[in-house]
């Protein structure tokens, strides 16, 4: 009897229990902003996707910590592994785009490949894309792609700036004719990307241009390298990612080719790339679209909010590296477009379609980027319905053995060229997908 | 004793020679099409239609037509993923460059395609056998991985390489909703499986079946091997082609080489190995498993609220996943269609075996 009054005692209170948490995260759920995380801890890839990862999830922990959430709705975020693969990442996108009381706010493919993928998809759902860095280069035509936004810069940037770095080096483009540039690419959408800028660039300036492929995940690259040796380019421009770069650098030392002629793009650019070639890696350069380093206000807050708490998503003496960073900076981008779109629709949580009117009417300014612990970090940047990149700036960054330097100011990719490519580019597309372009003029 | 055929007598030659010939079997045939053309699509949520049930059907497609390469006519390929591109990317160039084509005639002429550049592959297996064989099917996978990311005309001079399926639509409906594309693949998976069945119990999925199991005696008893080897070919490779097409255009809408690269050649030869060799139904179970145990695997934990690292679920993935085709290898080797046929065999006898 008295163990079956103590059951239904010990019952009862369960229930109450579950129905006061059920009830408790109903109505949290009803402030929440979901955001899903696409991201890859596992596979060839993971050394650079673990530190983005980290970045993005402590990024968004510490603005729930300190001010919690975006005007007091909180940010919820799940992840969902997908291996670098296309076919799980549009998988995991399916799988996190209804979550949350608006679906997804915004999503980062993370993987040009995905990228490539969700942009036929995001339009019918109403996501955006942020796309930092990389994604289609001729997304950045707001007419057309209404729902990517490769903030900050697109493989076309990337190529110009990195050109213009070279020609300043040489003492101006006149002084390029003649000259050899190769470029090892990762056999992919996201290695492919530069390919048409750095020729358009070849044909204006007469310098030759080769292109020489990597196959997926970029371990094997001796016939390349072979290559390099045979034909001694001037140059070689890096597009790697993961395993590939460390691989193409410690080939390069084995076939001697000067580190200091080689410059990798952005994603070519990070710790995990470099050390595995030990002092062989020295005077490899790479752009850098911000800065590195944990000396910067927003650290500071993760440190003492995140860290402090035994919260990160990372270990403490991993904050601060390249990818870390750069996980940061998207999702401060992220949770400003959020922000700006509270200042239109309510401080609730927003749906993807508002969150892209708060990325449209996004202007990021130096003050702002002060206020929030970036500054140094980033550059500002305004985005239009047009013009859904912003601003195409980054820096040249040297390893010296032991730590990244920049040895160039903030380069500006040349818009006057890439802004007709990307309008030729953008225009095919839409002739392909029977879309009729935005008029952007009467856009409020 | 609900499974029982007692009583059921086939009066002619048709009757007993009818693809399911017991009655429970029809039923059951009748029940899950009706679920599948009535039921799934009234009740199915969007999550499954585009990550579970379209990539299942086409999977199941695509391991239909190496099964009756590798299962039925016993010439072992890795070259379907280099196949299956075949298909996508003519679709691409016949949808981009005629446009007014009816997109049924594009996915036809996308299989032909691909059983042309079947049949050239498959000329070595007049000569070659067994792993030989695969190694030079590999050959097939690779070339086509070349040539799609390098001869720029086949994907009409995009720079990064990746195409856009363009807007679909047939007899003036746009196809566009999970459900719209669900229900084309449902309706081509279901002719040509019912097909690939026929043509495996006819003349020429016997010759097949006598190269498979000794040729040398099938060429005695005047099976030509030319002619068989190179239609299993194929028909191998225009399923595989239809597959690669509806892959590209219904469920990726965009896609690379990559995505069909060597693993999506190895993945189909696991389906065919654990669903069953010489197994229509087989096909059905090696895709089911292989697709959507990964996935399923994947969100149980999130699911249970037990909370462990991303990485750490991935790790799990695997590990489970392997083992789990591991012990099916051993209890049946013969394939999950195998373990089916024995279920059926003791649910017969049930409740009274002997």
């Amino acid at each position: 009897m008295r163990t079956k009054l103590l059951r239904a005692a010990a019952l009862g209170a369960i229930g109450a229990a579950a129905m006061l948490a059920a009830g408790a995260g109903e109505a949290l759920a009803q402030n929440e902003q979901f955001l899903p995380r696409l991201v890859y801890r596992t596979g060839p890839y993971a050394p650079n996707g673990v530190p983005f990862a980290n970045g993005y999830a402590d990024y968004l922990n510490m603005l729930n910590e300190r001010d919690g959430g975006i005007n007091g709705v909180r940010l919820v975020q799940e992840e969902c592994e997908t291996g670098y693969a296309t076919d799980r990442g549009v998988e995991c996108y399916d799988r996190l785009k209804g979550k949350g009381p608006t679906g997804a706010g915004v999503v980062d493919p993370l993987s040009t490949g995905i990228t490539f993928a969700l942009t036929e998809k995001a339009p019918g759902d109403k996501i955006p894309l942020i796309t930092m860095g990389y994604g289609r280069s001729e997304s950045q035509d707001g007419s057309v792609f209404g729902w990517n936004f490769p903030l900050l810069g697109t493989y076309w940037a990337a190529a110009d700036i990195i050109m213009n770095y070279v020609a300043q080096k040489e003492g101006g483009y006149g002084k390029l004719k003649g000259k050899k540039v190769s470029l090892v690419y990762h056999d992919s959408p996201y290695g492919k990307e530069p390919i048409p800028l750095l020729e358009e660039l070849a044909k204006r300036h007469g310098f030759a241009f080769s292109a020489l492929p990597v196959t997926h995940p970029g371990v094997e690259q001796k016939a390349t390298w072979l290559q390099i040796r045979q034909n001694r380019p001037d140059y070689v421009l890096l597009w790697g990612w993961g395993v590939m770069n460390s691989t193409a650098i410690k080939e390069a030392a084995a076939v001697n080719y000067p580190r200091n002629k080689m410059i990798g793009v952005w994603w070519s650019g990070a710790e995990p790339d470099v050390t595995p070639g030990g002092d062989g890696s020295k005077g490899y350069m790479a752009a850098a679209l911000h800065a590195i380093g944990d000396q910067f206000g927003v650290h500071r807050d993760i440190y003492k909010l995140v860290y402090d708490k035994n919260r990160g998503a990372g270990k403490r003496e991993e904050v601060g590296q390249v990818l870390y960073n750069r996980g940061l900076v998207n999702g401060f981008l992220a949770s400003e477009a959020i922000r700006k779109a509270q200042s239109r629709f309510g401080n609730k949580p927003m749906t993807g379609e508002q969150v892209r009117w708060g990325l449209e009417n996004l202007d990021i300014t130096a003050a702002r980027i002060k206020e929030s612990g970036f500054e140094g970090l980033v550059y500002p940047l305004k985005i239009s319905c047009q013009d859904h990149m912003g601003s195409a700036r980054a820096r040249i960054q040297q390893w010296d053995g032991s730590k990244w330097s920049f040895v160039s100011d903030w380069i500006e990719a040349d818009r006057k060229l890439i802004d007709p490519m990307v309008v030729a580019a953008a225009k095919k597309y839409a002739e392909e997908k029977k879309i009729t372009p935005r008029d952007c003029s009467k856009e409020s | 004793m609900l499974y029982r055929e007692a009583g059921q007598f086939k009066t002619s030659y048709g009757d007993d020679q009818a693809i399911f010939p017991i009655r429970q079997d029809r039923i059951g045939v009748a029940i899950i099409l009706l679920a599948a053309y009535l039921a799934i699509p009234l009740t199915a949520s969007p999550y499954l239609f585009t990550s579970i049930l379209i990539p299942f059907l086409i999977y199941a497609l695509a391991a239909i037509g190496l099964n009756l390469l590798t299962g039925y006519c016993g010439q072992v390929s890795l070259g379907t993923g280099g196949f299956m591109a075949v298909g996508a990317y003519a679709a691409y160039n016949f949808a981009i460059r005629m446009p007014e084509l009816n997109l049924l005639v594009v996915f036809l002429l996308a299989g032909g395609c691909a059983a042309l550049v079947g049949v050239v592959f498959g000329i070595p297996s007049l000569r070659i056998k067994g792993f030989y064989l695969a190694v030079a099917t590999l050959a097939a996978q690779f070339f086509m991985d070349w040539m799609f990311s390098r001869i720029k005309w086949f994907t009409n001079y995009t720079p990064s390489g990746s195409v856009n399926a363009p807007p679909l639509s047939l007899f003036g409906f746009a196809i566009d909703t999970p459900a719209e594309r669900y229900y084309l693949i449902l309706a081509i998976v279901t002719v040509m499986a019912l097909a690939a069945k026929n043509l495996v119990r006819g003349r020429v999925g016997r010759s097949w079946m006598a190269i498979r199991d000794m040729d040398i005696a099938a060429e005695i008893i005047g099976i030509r091997p030319l002619r068989a080897k190179l239609s299993a070919f194929a028909v191998s490779s225009f399923y595989a082609g239809i597959a690669g097409a509806l892959w590209a255009f219904l469920h990726l809408g965009s896609w690379e080489p990559l995505a069909f690269d060597i693993n999506r050649s190895f993945t189909l030869l696991f389906m065919v190995i654990i669903g069953g060799l010489g197994s229509i139904l087989g096909c059905f179970f090696g895709a089911a498993f292989i697709l959507i145990v990964p996935l399923a695997l994947n969100q149980i934990p999130t699911a249970l609220g037990i909370p462990i690292s991303t990485a750490m679920i991935s790790h799990l993935e695997f590990m489970i996943f392997g083992a789990l085709i591991v012990f099916f290898l051993i209890v049946e080797p013969h394939g999950l269609a195998r373990l089916w046929a024995l279920g059926k065999e003791k649910l017969r006898l049930w409740p009274f075996p002997h």
